[in-house]
């Protein structure tokens, strides 16, 4: 599956690669799989929000259609309902429910997120295997603990910070029942960025 | 068919009209319950902390903790 959502995406890229090269008609020297098309004419487009394009869909009409182009001229009432379709699908190519059909497309773009998101992913690994500095040892349990007690011993933010809530009989963080209480954790961490913040 | 000629001028001050006594006002209860929420239940817990508050001892007890350069522990 993953195979087939990057040759999905790849051969979007392709396409639209192959779009932005080929430009006017004056390079028609050049004979590709897609004959290039001249944007300097008016061009049809099925889309919602234009519902009149610049130009029909067919151009070239047969002479049937020619015959069936002439009967329009007249009442439509004498029109049948096969005519009134055909006529319908010489000037446009989709109808309205035609346009707005679901396609598939969404898979293709939570494909394509995932795999970008794994590929980060990797990268991610990758960097913290080869490129980060080895960790701060401010970071270890013991130095943590060690800074709480200083902290503490320092009565830091000692009207509603944490040497507040800290209970120097007992040793331990009071129990919470102070419902104004802005500090909800228990742990070192959270002591410390609370403590910090206020 | 003959419409009523619309409202072309105006408009801004007709939304103030209505909109800025709302703002005023909401402002202002916001600034009243702040004041009332936070500022003084912390000016009342500062109040109250430095009623009981005795320097000395406090020093005392951070001294005894070791964490002072200038002084020692008196074990020391």
């Amino acid at each position: 599956m993953l195979r087939l959502t990057t040759g999905r995406v790849g051969s979007l890229l392709a396409r639209r690669a192959i779009a932005a090269v080929t430009t006017s008609s004056t390079r028609m020297a050049s004979k590709e799989v897609s004959e290039s098309v001249d944007m300097s004419q008016p061009m049809y487009w099925d889309r919602v929000d234009i519902p009149l394009p610049d130009k029909p869909y067919k151009d070239v009409l047969t002479d049937a259609d020619k015959s069936l182009k002439q009967k329009e001229k007249g009442p439509w009432g004498q029109l049948t309902k096969e005519e009134k379709i055909a006529l319908y699908r010489l000037t446009f190519c989709k109808t309205y429910p035609e346009m707005k059909q679901q396609t598939a497309e969404w898979k293709t773009v939570i494909g394509g997120i995932f795999f970008f998101l794994g590929f980060t992913g990797i990268v991610i690994w990758w960097q913290s295997v080869y490129v980060y500095p080895p960790r701060p040892r401010t970071f270890d349990d013991e130095w943590k603990s060690q800074q709480l007690k200083r902290m503490l011993d320092m009565k830091i933010n000692p009207i509603q910070g944490i040497s507040a809530k800290w209970d120097y009989e007992k040793g331990m963080e009071q129990t919470r029942n102070d419902p104004g209480c802005r500090d909800a954790g228990a742990s070192v961490d959270a002591s410390f960025g609370f403590a910090l913040s206020n | 068919m003959s419409l009523p000629k619309p409202m072309m001028r105006g408009l801004l001050a007709k939304r103030l009209r209505f909109h800025l006594p709302i703002a005023f006002t909401l402002a202002l209860t916001a600034a009243i319950a702040f004041k009332y929420t936070v500022t003084e239940p912390k000016k009342q817990a500062y109040a109250d902390f430095y009623k009981q508050y005795d320097a000395v001892k406090e020093f005392n007890a951070m001294r005894e903790a070791g964490i002072f350069e200038s002084v020692q522990p008196t074990g020391k």
